[in-house]
């Protein structure tokens, strides 16, 4: 597979996430769409990286996956005390920071 | 030079530790036995002074520090002059405190013991005030010390807080002669203009020398003068002198009789030097103060107070003494302010001790007082006759070269007013004296002699009174000035006839009864209407601050709040306006401002690329 493709592919993921995010009203949906944004980014570093026969890309990959895991656990907790609080986890609903 | 530091220390040291030592204030006496103490110390001091000059041998001294330096070659410097004029008011100022304090101690021993250590530590507050102008050796020293002399007054005036009309008058008070002080102020910025110097000795120096402007030194001496105005209640800032008797008696004799109200003349006579080079300044300075002796003279001729004949009787010899100063003869007037000094004291504390005695001001509620109050009517007497100008007593002497002075001055108008006016003093001290210790009506209640703490003060003053005329050759000495031109016997015989003359019209009308004065009152319906309305100056004070004052206030508060709140306000209304319409953007769902940061993300984006 060439680095072109990967990396269309990685497009295609972030723009995927991207519409997620925009489009999606329930919470968990719009926290899954980031993901996919942040693995297309992760994807991308890794092709361009090993095109060049480089690890480091590797690594700094390996550190954004830890990073993500703690980002989803934040979010997740967020989500919960959302449903708890305001009975809702749908986005629209969760406004309260309205001019 | 160490003695100058006593004069103005001890008082001070005295205020601060009234004002700082609430127990000590609270104690009442202990305050007052402070003070005392302190004038005591002053007066020796400043005594020490002074003997060198009145000897004749003194040589003035100054010294200085640097308070603010200024870019070039000018600096601002605090110090203390020295020289027979300094030293002997000092003296004078010193002397007349304590013996008030002393009086005090018995007129003031019904007050509540804190109301007695305010009224002590004021009366520290106003000596170290008094000390520090006299001694000043550069003129912005003594405007900082006049606002504070000024203060002194104020808190002096309203003692008796609780009066309201005690507070309207301080407040009067401290408003007119501020009205004077604005001019003290521009004053002192034209004669920096015109010298680059405050200090006295170098104004001198220079003015001898011709390396001054003329014009804008006359013009802030112009200005210093309007200052001088206010303090010495010259017409027509005198309005505010009879009101200040709502302050306790020894208060009007220390202040508004000795010393404060002499300092405006204490300024004028200090800088006679520059005055002789503004001659029609001193041509002003002339008209006013005979305008002033004679209208305040004529006011003192119907009033019912005692204290507010007093307070006329001073505004009228503050007008004498500025004109011998417009005349060209300061040190007939600083005789005079010596001498009226001690006698106007004297008045005002047998004043004070007739107010003790009956609780009324009132003339018409006195009368046969001399016999049950034999050394307050001996007082009087010795008092009314000074003033008068009775040979041999002082007000003789020093009246007597005030008209001499005018006279030979070149001013036969100025001097028939002023003889006049001596016919005049002559009259309302005789009415007061025989309304109040003499008359065929007994006053009411049971009056009685003052305790000896209050005597003894008035029997110095008395004795003052009665040989101030021995310093008639140690003046022109203090002052460095010539003897003075002899006056003719013709002026002294003239100024003695019409001050007998005044004594007998006042004999015939209210002790003899010759004459009823109640119908020559009637008679001169116009006259004493004008008289009655104190010729309607304080309404022109009150018709400037209504119709002219306000009217302008209003005219700048509507500008204020119609044009300048407006624009103001204006811009407040059109900024909500905008923001009503914005906030509808920010409707807090996450996923319009992502739409909007994608959106500035593509923008951005495309600008990059598009470059």
């Amino acid at each position: 597979m060439s680095l072109t493709a990967v990396l269309y592919l990685a497009l295609a993921m972030f723009s995927l996430g991207l519409y997620g995010v925009l489009a999606r009203r329930h919470v968990v949906a719009v926290l899954l769409s980031i993901e996919l944004m942040f693995n297309a980014a992760n994807l991308a570093i890794v092709a361009l990286s090993w095109s060049r026969g480089l690890l480091s890309g590797v690594v700094l990959v390996l550190f954004s996956i830890a990073i993500t895991v703690a980002e989803v656990a934040v979010g997740l907790s967020l989500v919960l005390l959302a449903a708890r609080r305001g009975k809702t986890t749908v986005l629209d609903d969760l406004s309260e920071l309205k001019g | 030079m160490t003695a100058a530091f006593f004069v103005l220390g001890s008082p001070l040291a005295a205020f601060a530790a009234i004002a700082l030592l609430p127990p000590l204030r609270r104690a009442g006496r202990p305050a007052a036995y402070l003070t005392v103490a302190a004038s005591v110390v002053s007066l020796a001091a400043a005594l020490t002074l002074a003997l060198p000059f009145l000897r004749g041998g003194g040589t003035p001294v100054e010294a200085s520090t640097l308070w603010a330096p200024l870019g070039g070659s000018g600096a601002l410097r605090f110090g203390i002059l020295v020289d027979g004029l300094s030293a002997s008011m000092a003296s004078l100022v010193a002397l007349i405190a304590l013996l008030v304090q002393v009086y005090s101690l018995a007129y003031m021993a019904g007050e509540s013991r804190p109301a007695l250590g305010r009224y002590f530590a004021y009366h520290a507050l106003f000596a170290f005030a008094m000390q520090g102008l006299v001694l000043a050796h550069n003129l912005l020293q003594t405007y900082v010390f006049w606002e504070l002399v000024g203060l002194g007054s104020y808190l002096l005036i309203g003692f008796y807080w609780e009066k309201p009309e005690a507070g309207r008058a301080a407040l009067k008070a401290f408003w007119t002669t501020r009205l004077g002080d604005v001019g003290f102020a521009l004053g002192l910025l034209a004669i920096w203009t015109a010298a680059g110097t405050f200090t006295f000795s170098e104004l001198f120096e220079k003015t001898a020398a011709g390396s001054i402007a003329m014009a804008p030194l006359a013009l802030g001496l112009a200005g210093l003068y309007l200052g001088a105005m206010g303090k010495s209640a010259q017409f027509p800032f005198h309005v505010w002198l009879p009101d200040a008797m709502e302050g306790p008696t020894p208060v009007s004799a220390l202040i508004h009789a000795a010393t404060m109200v002499a300092a405006g003349v204490y300024l004028m006579v200090r800088v006679s030097p520059l005055l002789a080079h503004a001659p029609a300044l001193s041509a002003v300075i002339l008209a006013i103060g005979v305008l002033t002796a004679l209208l305040a003279g004529s006011l003192a001729l119907i009033e019912r107070d005692l204290k507010r004949v007093l307070a006329y009787s001073t505004v009228s010899q503050l007008g004498m003494m500025m004109a011998a100063v417009g005349a060209g003869a300061p040190e007939a007037a600083y005789f005079h302010l010596l001498t009226h000094a001690f006698f106007k004291a004297l008045l005002f504390l047998v004043a004070g001790s007739v107010l003790h005695a009956l609780h009324t001001g009132d003339l018409f509620s006195m009368g046969r007082l001399a016999g049950k109050m034999p050394v307050t009517a001996a007082c009087f007497a010795v008092g009314a006759l000074a003033l008068s100008g009775v040979p041999p007593l002082s007000g003789f002497f020093s009246k007597d070269e005030i008209l001499a002075a005018v006279l030979l001055g070149g001013h036969p108008i100025a001097f028939a007013l002023l003889l006049a006016n001596a016919g005049l003093t002559a009259f309302y001290i005789g009415r007061a004296f025989l309304l109040a210790m003499g008359g065929d009506r007994e006053a009411a209640g049971h009056p009685h002699e003052s305790p000896a703490l209050m005597t003894a003060p008035m029997i110095v003053l008395a004795v003052g009174a009665v040989l101030g005329g021995l310093l008639a050759g140690v003046v022109p000495r203090l002052l460095s000035a010539g003897e003075p031109a002899h006056a003719p016997i013709a002026v002294a015989t003239a100024g003695t006839l019409v001050a007998l003359g005044g004594l007998a019209l006042a004999w015939m009308g209210y002790q003899r009864r010759s004459f009823d004065p109640g119908r020559i009152r009637a008679a001169a319906g116009p006259l004493t209407t004008l008289l009655e309305r104190r010729y309607f100056v304080d309404d022109a004070f009150v018709f400037v601050y209504r119709r002219v004052y306000l009217g302008v206030a209003t005219a700048v508060g509507w500008f204020d709040r119609y044009v300048l709140d407006g624009a103001v306000n204006a811009l407040s209304w059109g900024t909500w306006q905008i923001a009503g319409r914005l906030r509808t953007i920010a409707n807090g769902r996450a996923q319009d401002a992502l739409y909007a940061l994608v959106a500035g993300v593509i923008l951005l984006v495309w600008l990059a690329l598009a470059r």
